[in-house]
């Protein structure tokens, strides 16, 4: 699904990614720990192609292209989605009409769609106006719910998000990742499988999201590079080790 | 006054000389000129759905109708001669010697206008549509319009300004006077397509008595090569409310110096003034000012501009507190579309220019008029044209 070679960013001056090398097969999920300034969001940045990202080397290959120079919304409609963590407000974009533009050709219920994340009485607020951290979360999951992506980006999912809001977005992500957890007269095999083959990448600072999402995989980023390649690991006890031990763990790695 | 304001020549246009007949049938009025009435929100095909209908051609009031709905919708000289000249209404709430065009207007010939006055008590269910159209090359057209909300009554006017497709060069002089009685409420929605040379010279002064609400609401979105406007509303009566939502764009070639002040006169009087301005080479000088005058009084006054192109957008927000305990406030932006709103619409999948549109659709905010559909439709069509023509 994606396969990022030798991947190196720079913003402004500063070198932020030092090549990264990282591979998401179709249907895994991938969890990226590391520190505050480490480069995840920048790493998420650029697979988005967003300006001021700027790669000096390497390339990244989606679903068979190569779409290091690719425009953002080309990446999009080729699959690409993401979930923001502080997305910008529009006035007058209601958020009904953000979400039907993100289904395109597709004929969805938006409605309908916006009920099983709680959000349908958002639907007529100007995007992004005065949500609060869940609502935020709420919102992107049900455009990308619209948008069906082949591969999610996370920028922390559960970050501003409270305890009775964590359950019903977690359930949420892992639905977009894994098709609907229960069986349901509504939904075909066929449909199921394809949801399957989602992936996702996701970044977590307190792993909270672990809890929901079935994790295949986990890598620490620290300092610009990818460190504890984890192939046996599970996410789960990366968690662990840093909740345990800090990222000092990290440093003697790379060292 | 800035020095770039186009000056207007009186003796360049011609103020006598285009009559056209009474349109006895409505139908009489062809396709193509409906088409162009439609567009500022006058729909000739739908006159069942209007409490009242005006139509102005150049020197001549052409139709005139009303359904019977609670409210009366006369030409201004028909009115003068039926009601003795209107002494309680006529140049009063606005001074023939306010400037140069009063001046002008109250010495040329009175071409026409409407009178369009209420009953009291009556919530008007349609709106009552009027059009001030100029279908002559150089014309000078001379209107005076007086609105009369009478107690607790209630009606919408929406009010078409528009030349014909070809006319390039004219000039509107149209004095407007407003005048809602206790209680009564105007919703007042004035749009204007004119000719990319055509001088535009109104002049508007309303008077609001006891909790009664003006609602106006203006949209300009072509190119014209200047509109000089700035209604003044008086809230004399407590709890009196005045609300201005403008949307205006200027293409390169447009010089637009308009905005609204509104006098707060009474206590518990509350003005509102918001406008939304884009340029895309034009000019627009987007004024706003609230004085208060009496206490409790709230005024808010909110000013946003996007520069897309190389024109100019100068806000000049004025408040004027003229009591102790007054409350007024003021907001004014002047910029470019966010690169981050565009990056978010596109990481969604719209490419630059639908994401562009989209924000400026969004930014230009007619919803909040709360105008009839048609309209709303047709104001949408011309945005999205805008945006097809490369305008944005």
């Amino acid at each position: 699904m994606l396969q990022i070679e030798n991947l190196q960013v720079r913003i402004g001056d500063k070198e932020v990614l030092k090549g990264i090398n990282m591979h998401i097969e179709e249907g895994e999920t991938f969890i990226l720990f590391g520190p505050n300034g480490s480069g995840k969001t920048t790493l998420l940045m650029t697979l988005m192609g967003f300006a001021g990202y700027e790669v000096t080397a390497g390339k990244i290959i989606f679903k068979g292209v190569d779409i290091t120079s690719l425009p953002t919304y080309e990446r999009a409609r080729l699959g690409l989605g993401m979930s923001f963590q502080r997305p910008p407000t529009i006035h007058g974009l209601k958020t009904k009409h953000l979400v039907s533009m993100c289904a395109r050709n597709r004929n969805i219920d938006v409605y309908a769609m916006a009920q099983s994340v709680n959000f349908d009485k958002f639907l007529d607020r100007d995007i992004n106006a005065g949500f609060s951290g869940g609502e935020i979360k709420r919102s992107e999951l049900l455009q990308l719910m619209a948008q069906n992506p082949d591969l999610i980006l996370f920028d922390e999912p559960e970050s501003g998000v409270d305890l009775e809001n964590m359950a019903l977005i977690g359930k949420t992500v892992r639905t977009l990742l894994d098709g609907a957890c229960d069986p349901s007269p509504e939904t075909c095999m066929r449909d199921l499988r394809r949801r399957h083959t989602t992936s996702g990448l996701i970044i977590t600072h307190t792993g909270y999201i672990l809890d929901y999402v079935n994790a295949d995989r986990g890598q620490v980023m620290y300092n610009g590079v990818l460190c504890c390649d984890t192939r046996p690991t599970r996410p789960r006890d990366i968690l662990d080790h840093i909740t345990k031990f800090g990222y000092k763990e990290c440093i003697r790695c790379l060292n | 006054m800035s020095q770039l304001t186009p000056q207007v020549d009186l003796e360049a246009y011609s103020f006598e000389g285009q009559e056209s007949e009474e349109l006895k049938d409505i139908d009489q009025v062809s396709d193509e000129r409906k088409a162009e009435l439609r567009m500022v929100g006058v729909d000739l095909d739908a006159t069942r759905s209007r409490a009242g209908t005006f139509l102005q051609f150049d020197h001549s009031t052409v139709h005139c109708q009303s359904t019977g709905q609670g409210v009366e919708v006369l030409g201004i000289v028909q009115a003068l001669k039926k009601y003795d000249g209107l002494p309680e209404y006529f140049w009063k709430a606005l001074d023939k010697n306010h400037d140069e065009f009063t001046r002008a207007a109250s010495q040329q010939d009175l071409h026409g206008g409407y009178f369009i006055r209420t009953q009291k008590g009556v919530k008007v269910p349609d709106p009552v549509q009027t059009c001030l159209f100029i279908k002559g090359e150089k014309v000078g057209q001379n209107v005076h319009n007086i609105v009369v909300v009478e107690e607790d009554s209630e009606v919408h006017i929406i009010t078409g300004c528009a030349t014909s497709h070809g006319v390039m060069s004219a000039l509107h002089l149209g004095i407007s006077e407003f005048y809602i009685k206790k209680g009564g409420k105007l919703t007042f929605t004035m749009v204007h397509n004119w000719g990319e040379e055509v001088m535009v010279r109104p002049r508007t002064v309303g008077i609001v008595e006891e909790k009664g609400v003006l609602q106006n609401n203006y949209v300009i979105l072509k190119k014209v090569k200047s509109v000089e406007s700035y209604p003044t509303i008086y809230l004399n009566g407590p709890g009196a409310i005045a609300r201005f939502n403008s949307v205006i764009v200027t293409p390169t070639g447009s010089y637009i110096d308009s905005g609204n002040r509104i006098v707060l006169n009474a206590p518990n009087t509350r003005g509102e003034i918001i406008s939304r301005a884009i340029t895309t080479g034009g000019t627009n000088i987007a004024r706003g000012e609230i004085i208060a005058n009496a206490v409790p009084a709230r005024g808010h006054l909110e000013c946003k501009g996007l520069i897309l192109g190389d024109g100019i957008i100068q806000a000049i927000p004025e408040l004027q507190g003229r009591v102790a305990g007054v409350e007024l406030s003021h907001e004014a932006a002047v910029g470019k579309i966010a690169q981050e709103e565009i990056e978010y619409l596109m990481a969604r999948g719209l490419d630059e220019d639908e994401a562009t549109s989209t924000i400026v659709r969004g930014f230009l905010n007619v919803d909040i008029m709360g105008l009839p559909k048609e309209l709303q439709a047709s104001i949408d069509q011309t945005i999205a044209d805008l945006d097809a023509s490369g305008g944005m």
